[in-house]
């Protein structure tokens, strides 16, 4: 038995956390925020469960696909807030409104 | 020994109370600027548990990228959203209500959640070798001996070339909305300057030494890449600017190189080995090291250019 | 263990009691200025006890060069980044605390 266990069910916290955060903040920064914690919940989930290999070495597929998720996120993230930014200008809200513009 | 266990063990559990804390905190603080710097705290820890879990290669990107170049980027936005803001505060904050029991059912909802995937996590089999053997049974045809390198830039190199297709396209997105100048309301001051003239060389240095190494160990283009894209970064933000010159046609070169030659180099394996990016063993080790020299390029290049753009854009809209 | 097994283990103890002195500062001194005081004086010394009880041990000079560039990096970075933060303190009209 590994810490690969405890590192998962804190990825799950991680991810349940960031859930809550980007359904209750109305603010885009936060939600961004929000959905990054979300993504270090996953990769820590993916790559702890990678190291149950009974060896030393811990499954490298798993971490290769992390670090790619890694750089998108950041691209992603970059993306969202330019996004964000618009937005603001726009409208003077960093927020989602429900109602269209009439 | 026994000391040693309990030591780690105690190691590993206040990690991962300081992780759920800082991501809690992050999440709640009532003032965005606190909310940035814990989160990139948070990066921080992030990069110490995969220490901990025996992924070095993970840590390297994650002290580099989602600690340090997110961090930048969401203070760059927040300096932007404040400026806009102050110039016009006419507008009304948003009023959104939301009923009580739906916050209650998110809450009940998100338990539930949680723990389903606890339990799903809990009742896997304690071992389990997943790909492991496959990738060690080939390690020797890869070309290198790093196996996080060889699942990247040979096994599934496709992941890689379309990687960083993704993020040529997310930075053509963030150009034509402005990037992200650097928000200078005061001098930048000398020792600033110095600093990070004095600092880019090594910056340079680190990143030909990760992408060398990278072949047999923690290490490789992302890395080098992110290593080089910090430099650029820092330069930026101390005032330095490239020549107008620079930024036509040999930046552009430098960003389309690395999915340029992924693209040339699938389709030449498909030619000659009839499947895509499947290098002849006997180059293997030549070709990845190739590749990855100019996707740490573009990599570098992309994230330092996500700092240039037109920084007048945002008050013309105005 | 060795004699240097025993070197190494004082000198990453002192290091680690630096580190701890320097955060206690860090979350209990009154002001900015005072706080990057104690930042930065004790994290210098307790990375350089730590890389120094890590030199010891190390199996080569390729090694301990690399272990040295670290801590000398992370001093050119400490000393830009607090000097950056006390200026902009300064800059936006912060008392110092007396």
């Amino acid at each position: 038995m590994s810490n690969a266990f405890l590192y998962a069910l804190v990825g799950v916290g991680l991810f349940s956390l960031g859930f809550y955060a980007l359904i209750r903040h109305v603010h885009l920064l936060r939600k961004i925020l929000a959905i990054n914690v979300m993504g270090s919940g996953v990769f820590l989930v993916l790559v702890a469960l990678a190291k149950r290999t009974g060896s030393a070495l811990p499954d490298p597929v798993p971490h290769a696909m992390v670090i790619t998720g890694i750089v998108v996120a950041v691209s992603a993230t970059a993306l969202a807030l330019i996004l964000m930014l618009k937005l603001f200008a726009e409208t003077g809200q960093a927020a989602l409104s429900d109602r269209r513009k009439e | 020994m026994e000391v040693i266990t309990w030591l780690e063990w105690a190691f590993d559990a206040v990690l991962s109370v300081g992780l759920l804390w800082l991501a809690w905190r992050a999440l709640a603080s009532p003032d965005l600027f606190k909310a940035i710097v814990l989160f990139v705290s948070f990066g921080l820890l992030m990069a110490l548990a995969w220490v901990r879990l025996d992924a070095p290669d993970i840590a390297l990107a994650e002290a580099a990228i989602g600690a340090g170049l997110t961090g930048a980027l969401l203070l760059a936005a927040l300096a932007r959203l404040r400026a806009i803001a102050f110039k016009d505060t006419s507008v009304p904050p948003p009023q959104f209500s939301k009923p009580q029991f739906l916050h209650w059912l998110l809450i009940f909802f998100l338990l539930w959640l949680g723990a389903g995937l606890g339990y799903a996590i809990w009742v896997l089999p304690p071992y389990s070798t997943g790909l492991s053997v496959a990738v060690a049974a080939h390690l020797d045809a890869s070309g290198v001996s790093n196996p996080v390198t060889a699942v990247l830039l040979n096994f599934r190199a496709y992941d890689t070339m379309l990687e960083m297709i993704v993020l040529l396209m997310a930075l053509l997105g963030i150009w034509s909305l402005g990037g992200f100048p650097p928000h200078t309301d005061m001098p930048t001051g000398s020792v600033l300057d110095t600093f990070s003239r004095l600092l880019v060389p090594v910056f340079i240095l680190v990143a030909a030494y990760l992408l060398w190494i990278g072949a047999d160990a923690p290490g490789g283009a992302f890395q080098a890449g992110s290593v080089l894209g910090a430099a650029g970064v820092l330069l930026l933000l101390s005032g330095w600017r490239p020549r107008v010159s620079l930024t036509q046609w040999p930046l552009k070169l430098a960003l389309a190189a690395g999915s340029s030659a992924f693209v040339i180099m699938g389709l030449l394996t498909i030619l000659y080995e009839g499947q895509l990016l499947a290098y002849p063993a006997a180059q293997a080790g030549m070709l990845i090291l190739f590749l990855e020299s100019l996707a740490t390029i573009s990599i570098g290049a992309t994230l330092a250019a996500l700092f240039l753009g037109r920084s007048s854009d945002h008050e013309e809209n105005q | 263990m060795i004699p240097s097994d025993y070197v190494a283990v004082v000198l990453l103890i002192l290091g680690g009691i630096f580190f701890f002195s320097g955060t206690v500062g860090l979350l209990r001194f009154p002001d900015v200025y005072t706080r990057l005081h104690a930042l930065t004086k004790a994290d210098n010394v307790g990375l350089g006890l730590i890389v120094l009880g890590l030199v010891v041990q190390a199996e080569s000079w390729f090694v301990v060069g690399k272990l040295l560039l670290i801590w000398l990096l992370v001093l050119f970075a400490g000393a830009s980044a607090s000097h950056l933060i006390a200026k902009r303190a300064l800059h936006r009209g912060i008392r110092m605390w007396k």
